[in-house]
């Protein structure tokens, strides 16, 4: 190492993946030498994972687009034909176009962004403008695992929750992707482990994690919702749930109207003559006092619900407990009925309901931390039953997800582990009224010219009035988010926003914004003809989306199609907050937020997103960007973030940390133009710790309540009683049948909104199974998600590509056997609604009835700064192929989603695999073309050193 | 007399892959770098690295077990790479055992890797020298460097901290108790090559529970009433006899 060497090191937060990591970046001449966790920060402690310590890779990738790009006139979208035009005619040509939509109808501007961690601002963006027709990726995600949670207690996984594993002494895993909430997953389960924790995987594959788990139970993909049905089961029947929280704090005791001719028939019965307190949450619920037997006003001092029986009120009104319902829906999901359709024997079912029962009644924490609930009640310790869980798409990506995840969060509750130590516990700024209070437009009219949404883009909506609907109860979204079809969509359905827009159903657009998304290849379904939708002509010659602008830092299949692509810069070259408005990276113990501070200068001309977002809001003169007399408002992103408040004097802004004129606020206060170089003197991360006394049972803590209205995280302080029954859901039932005074369904979708608005959960298979032949296509095929890979962004990293180039499909040898198949031939895996020809790998790992392989490791050739003839492209696939974007269901073409959420049902498809006679990967697709401003990548090898790269 | 190494905590270890390419960066830029890549962007990709885990499975479904496996220079007290150099290019350091490669002799005769019953060798195909693990000999001993992070690169980066470095002939040591109490064992010792590296072993962890455990006075289901209790009109002694 050279003594004149110029070593720095700078702090900034990682973003090879969406965990966001503090890191530390070593510079020597400039160069990145050396990313290595940061160990005061409190998200990784000092940690860092495959991908975080391949950030020099990323930096020096040959795909890094490094000018804005328009399309060559006469060439065919996909095809990658581009010419580079300067920052001012790209934002010349954005400006005209949009301002004309806007000026006519803002609804025909579409912007959707991938995993960007700034739905705040580009949420922000697109309401200003006025359209509807913004999501980020959650749709086809994991929005399952949000709402189903969200709707039950109020809080869900990863950054608004999670396990607590410091003291749990039994932890349950459910089909964890194993990228997700990386590095502080690992270390709590590594910590867990060696404290003797028992540490059980539920997951069709034995890979990551559940490597180390101390038992494996195999489960058929999309059945998870029976298994934790018949846990629930077991533990009602066995008297194994925590009674005394059921009762207090869930809506377990509350009485439900029980009579069928009833217009009230299954909402909670309530006393009209006392005060609901809160009208959009009331608090006027009965229950049926055991000592007084009978009626009493909920949480009445002194009165303790009977949570089974069967009561009449005083006006005649048939009533039952919730719990008893709940008793009674899953009376029938016994553990030998749950065998059949999991494949995990009753035994085994059984057990694990006793283990997680005895575990969360005997070896209970008692913390000495006094706290007052929100009827007054004072406690002198906080209780914790040590049972926790962790679920992720294996439960969510399916279309029966949002029930599944439902009968988790009921599981949760049962055993009495929500927010308590040991359990579940939420991370601010959660937990959340159910459900949260941010609502959309109700219909077409909050959508005009030159003029701000009237609402959010995506909300939670509570009742049928909520929806997001025209007249004739039809969508106004693209996507058609919080319509009929998928009436709780809370992310949006961004995986049919190509396929509505190309057919002009609801209408058509005129252009698409795409933010670091890949909807051309591995984030879409059905993706070959998706594809043709992108480049697809109406019969006047034009194009049926007719402008497509992508912002992504590389150059890859979905900037093929662009008519404009804008370079984004990496991680390392860029301002971002991990806000409390967005995702923030917030711990048990209390509000955090974080930011990154570029740390190298951007490559050529690339552009921060966020930049391009003030810049546009600031030309087209949205109100947010703009001073009252029209002018720029805000210099650049760093002041906007500092000077932004969610309403003039609000006090609430991005960032939380160092707020207010002297610097001395937190979560609070007037706009502080130090405030980003506090951050920097902080290693990037602000964190504020909750007195114990407001770290446990938050749903129900007075002091957290108050202290989160005081704080402006809470606009009301109500108690937020899990919902156990769903009187949410049940609104929507009875629209369906006809029974509610307000919005009703189109006659076609009554009897699938009636279905499965069901407010109990439920086990139904996947749509798609319903439609499939299953002794024609017998396996399940699902992918997983390798740690050092994140999503499809790391095959232009020269690294990481090394350890996941190209994929097999893995099957089960007897499966793989009884197909006739050779560990490692080729084969062609056959869904329904496609195939593809790749590799089989034979593995011990996998349930015989479900076959899986990594996801996003196939590329198109010349895609990704690769040669045309990298791995990637030529032994990587995709299952995409093989999945449906949507359903012949409801007499027509319905989305393959969700029906209560629209969440993509990825891991529903069915297939069956044979031998097949030639080798290479099929299907073929041609050979994108390096672009301009992307160099030429060394194709014979390469040496990093810092400061002096050797490339051949 | 110090032995450094490595004791690998196999109970933990998730497969990560952080230790393999936290590893690469620090080392390509370092001391016992550059560590070249070939074919970075093309067709068969193939590159230096002094750490790899590999990832094997156990058993047949359903008593599969999946086991990620990381490796790297064992840094052996009886290392069979260091007789075979012709030149002397590869020696064990008497101070702290550890194993390395001096460049400057190396003559890229591969002696050592076919000597290597472990395959922890990797020759650089463009600087025509063996290359290996150095226990980040560059970081271990760096003044400037905080005495906590005066570890190996790999061990620092590891998640799960699957990765103990230290002393293990230091009874008091980490490394040294980890062995001793939780069954480290060492790879392959009948090559009597005493691998300076070990590995612990997998731990299961049940939970055992008695059949009285689910018959309890405070079963909630009799706050509710729901237990069972026979009706004063079932059959009983009293209907029967008299006494």
């Amino acid at each position: 190492m050279s003594a004149s060497a110029r070593s720095e090191v700078k702090t900034t937060t990682c973003y090879m993946c969406a965990c966001r990591c503090g890191i530390r970046v070593h510079l020597r001449d400039g160069e990145v030498r050396y990313i290595e966790g940061n160990p005061d920060h409190p998200l990784n402690r000092g940690v860092i994972c495959a991908k975080g310590s391949s950030g020099i890779m990323k930096q020096v990738s040959p795909a890094r687009l490094t000018r804005p790009l328009k399309r060559k006139r006469g060439s065919e979208r996909g095809a990658g034909q581009f010419e580079a035009i300067s920052w001012e005619e790209a934002f010349s040509l954005l400006e005209e176009r949009l301002r004309k939509i806007r000026s006519t109808d803002p609804k025909k501007f579409a912007l959707f962004t991938g995993r960007d961690q700034m739905q705040a601002l580009t949420g922000l963006f697109a309401r200003q403008f006025g359209t509807p027709n913004y999501a980020a990726h959650g749709g086809f995600c994991s929005v399952n695992m949000a709402a189903g949670m969200i709707y039950t207690i109020g809080g869900s996984f990863w950054e608004f929750g999670g396990p607590d594993l410091e003291r749990a002494r039994l932890f349950i895993m459910l089909g964890t992707a194993e990228d997700h909430h990386s590095n502080p997953l690992k270390i709590a389960i590594s910590e867990f482990k060696r404290r003797g924790g028992r540490f059980v995987s539920v997951n069709p594959v034995r890979t990551g994690y559940s490597a180390i788990a101390d038992e494996w139970v195999p489960i058929r993909p999309g059945t998870d919702g029976a298994l934790l049905l018949a846990l629930a089961n077991e533990l009602i029947a066995q008297g194994l749930y925590d009674r005394e929280f059921v009762a207090r704090y869930t809506n377990g005791g509350q009485l439900v109207v029980v009579d069928p001719h009833s217009p009230h028939h299954g909402l909670l019965a309530a006393d009209e003559d006392a005060d609901p307190v809160n009208p959009l949450y009331p608090q006027n619920q009965l229950w049926w006092d055991r000592h007084s037997n009978g009626p009493c006003l909920t949480h009445t001092p002194e009165t303790d619900p009977f949570l089974f029986g069967d009561f009449t009120l005083p006006d005649g009104t048939h009533v039952r407990p919730a719990f008893q319902l709940l008793a009674e829906r899953v009376a029938a999901y016994t553990p030998e009925w749950a065998e059949g359709v999991t494949g995990i024997p009753a035994a085994t079912i059984r057990r694990l309901a006793h283990e997680m029962g005895v575990t969360a009644r005997d070896e209970k924490i008692e913390l000495p931390i006094a706290w007052t609930d929100c009827w007054g009640n004072e406690h002198q310790t906080i209780t914790g039953n040590p049972v926790a869980f962790h679920a992720m798409r294996g439960l969510a990506a399916h279309s029966n997800g949002f029930h599944t995840v439902r009968a988790l969060g009921i599981l949760m509750s049962l055993l009495g582990t929500i927010d308590r130590p040991g359990g579940f516990r939420h991370k601010a700024p959660f937990p959340r009224g159910i459900p949260p209070a941010a609502k959309t437009p109700t219909g077409p009219e909050g959508v005009r010219p030159n003029t701000p949404l009237a609402g959010l883009a995506l909300g939670w909506p509570g009742s049928p009035e909520d929806l997001f609907v025209d007249e004739h109860g039809e969508p106004v979204r693209i996507d058609k988010g919080f319509s009929w079809e998928h009436p709780l969509s809370v992310h949006g359905l961004m995986h049919n926003m190509i396929t509505n827009a190309w057919r002009g159903d609801p209408y058509p657009i005129d252009t698409l914004f795409i933010f670091m998304a890949n909807m051309a290849w591995n984030s879409t379904m059905n993706t070959v003809a998706v594809r043709k939708m992108l480049n697809d002509r109406g019969p006047d010659g034009e194009y049926k989306i007719p402008f497509i602008a992508v912002c992504d830092a590389f150059q890859s299949e979905m900037t093929a199609f662009a008519d404009l692509v804008l370079p984004d810069t990496t991680y390392l070259e860029r301002h971002d907050v991990m806000s409390m408005l967005d995702r923030p990276i917030s711990e048990f113990d209390g509000p955090v937020d974080s930011v990154r501070i570029p740390v190298v200068p951007p490559l050529g001309e690339c552009k921060p997103f966020q930049e391009v977002l003030i810049e546009l809001g600031s030309r087209l003169g949205l109100p947010s960007f703009t001073n009252k007399d029209g002018s720029r408002k805000y210099r650049d992103y760093p002041d906007f973030i500092v000077r932004h408040e969610t309403e003039p004097g609000s006090g609430i802004g991005f960032l939380a940390g160092w707020r207010g004129q002297d610097g001395k606020k937190s979560m609070l206060g007037e706009p502080n133009p130090d405030q980003w170089a506090r951050y920097a003197e902080n290693n990037c991360v602000f964190h504020y710790r909750l007195p114990p006394s407001y770290q446990y049972m938050r749903n129900w803590n007075r002091g957290y309540m108050q202290w989160a209205q005081r704080m402006r995280i809470r606009r009301w302080g109500d108690p937020i009683l899990v919902h156990l029954y769903s009187e949410v859901l049940q609104k929507f039932r009875l629209a369906a049948e006809g029974k509610w005074p307000g919005r009703q369904p189109p006659e076609r979708l009554r009897a699938r909104v009636a279905t499965y608005f069901d407010p109990l959960p439920f086990y139904y298979a996947p749509l798609e199974a319903q439609v499939t032949d299953p002794e024609k296509y017998p396996l399940a095929a699902i992918t997983q998600r390798p740690m050092a890979m994140y999503h499809s962004w790391d095959s232009q990293n020269a690294w990481l590509r090394q350890i996941h180039g190209h994929n097999y499909l893995f099957v089960n040898p007897r499966s793989a056997r009884a197909a006739g198949i050779a560990d490692g031939a080729w084969i062609w895996v056959e869904s329904p609604w496609g195939k593809v020809r790749c590799m089989c790998r034979y593995s011990e790992a996998v349930e015989p009835g479900t076959v899986w392989t990594w996801n996003a490791i196939g590329k198109q050739p010349g895609a990704w700064g690769l040669a045309p003839e990298a791995n990637e492209a030529r032994k990587g696939f995709l299952l995409n192929h093989l999945i449906a974007d949507e359903l012949p269901l409801e007499g027509g073409r319905t989305s393959n989603s969700d029906p209560v959420t629209g969440q993509a049902g990825w891991y529903d498809v069915r297939v069956r695999i044979y031998p097949a006679d030639q080798k290479g990967v099929w299907p073929e697709f041609q050979t994108l073309n390096p672009v301009p401003g992307t160099r030429k990548a060394p194709l014979n090898w390469l040496a990093y050193v810092a400061g002096k790269r050797i490339e051949r | 007399m110090t032995q450094l190494a490595l004791v690998i905590d196999l109970n933990v270890c998730v497969g990560c892959q952080a230790c393999v390419t936290s590893c690469k960066q620090w080392n390509t830029s370092g001391a016992a770098g550059y560590m070249s890549d070939d074919n970075p962007y093309g067709a068969d990709p193939t590159g230096t690295f002094f750490n790899r885990v590999q990832t094997f499975e156990v058993g047949e479904f359903p008593n599969t077990e999946t086991v990620h496996f990381p490796k790297s220079c064992l840094h052996c007290e009886e290392p069979p790479c260091v007789p075979v150099c012709p030149t002397g290019a590869s020696y064990k350091r008497a101070e702290d055992g550890i194993v390395l490669v001096d460049y400057d002799k190396c003559i890229g005769c591969k002696y050592c890797s076919w000597a290597c019953p472990y395959g922890a060798r990797e020759i650089d195909e463009h600087q025509k020298v063996m290359k290996k693990c150095t226990l980040c000999v560059d970081r271990i001993y760096d003044p400037a460097l905080p005495e906590k992070e005066r570890k190996p690169a790999c061990v620092l980066a590891c998640p799960t901290s699957a990765r103990i470095f230290g002393d293990i002939h230091d009874p008091d040591s980490q490394a040294a108790r980890a062995i001793r109490e939780q069954g480290g064992y060492a790879l392959m010792p009948e090559w009597g090559t005493q691998p300076a590296n070990h590995y612990l072993p997998r731990r299961r962890t049940e939970i055992r529970l008695h059949p009285d455990e689910l018959e309890r006075h405070d079963n909630p289901l009799k706050v509710d009433g729901l237990l069972p209790r026979p009706s004063p009109k079932d059959p009983a002694l009293d209907d029967v006899t008299s006494w």
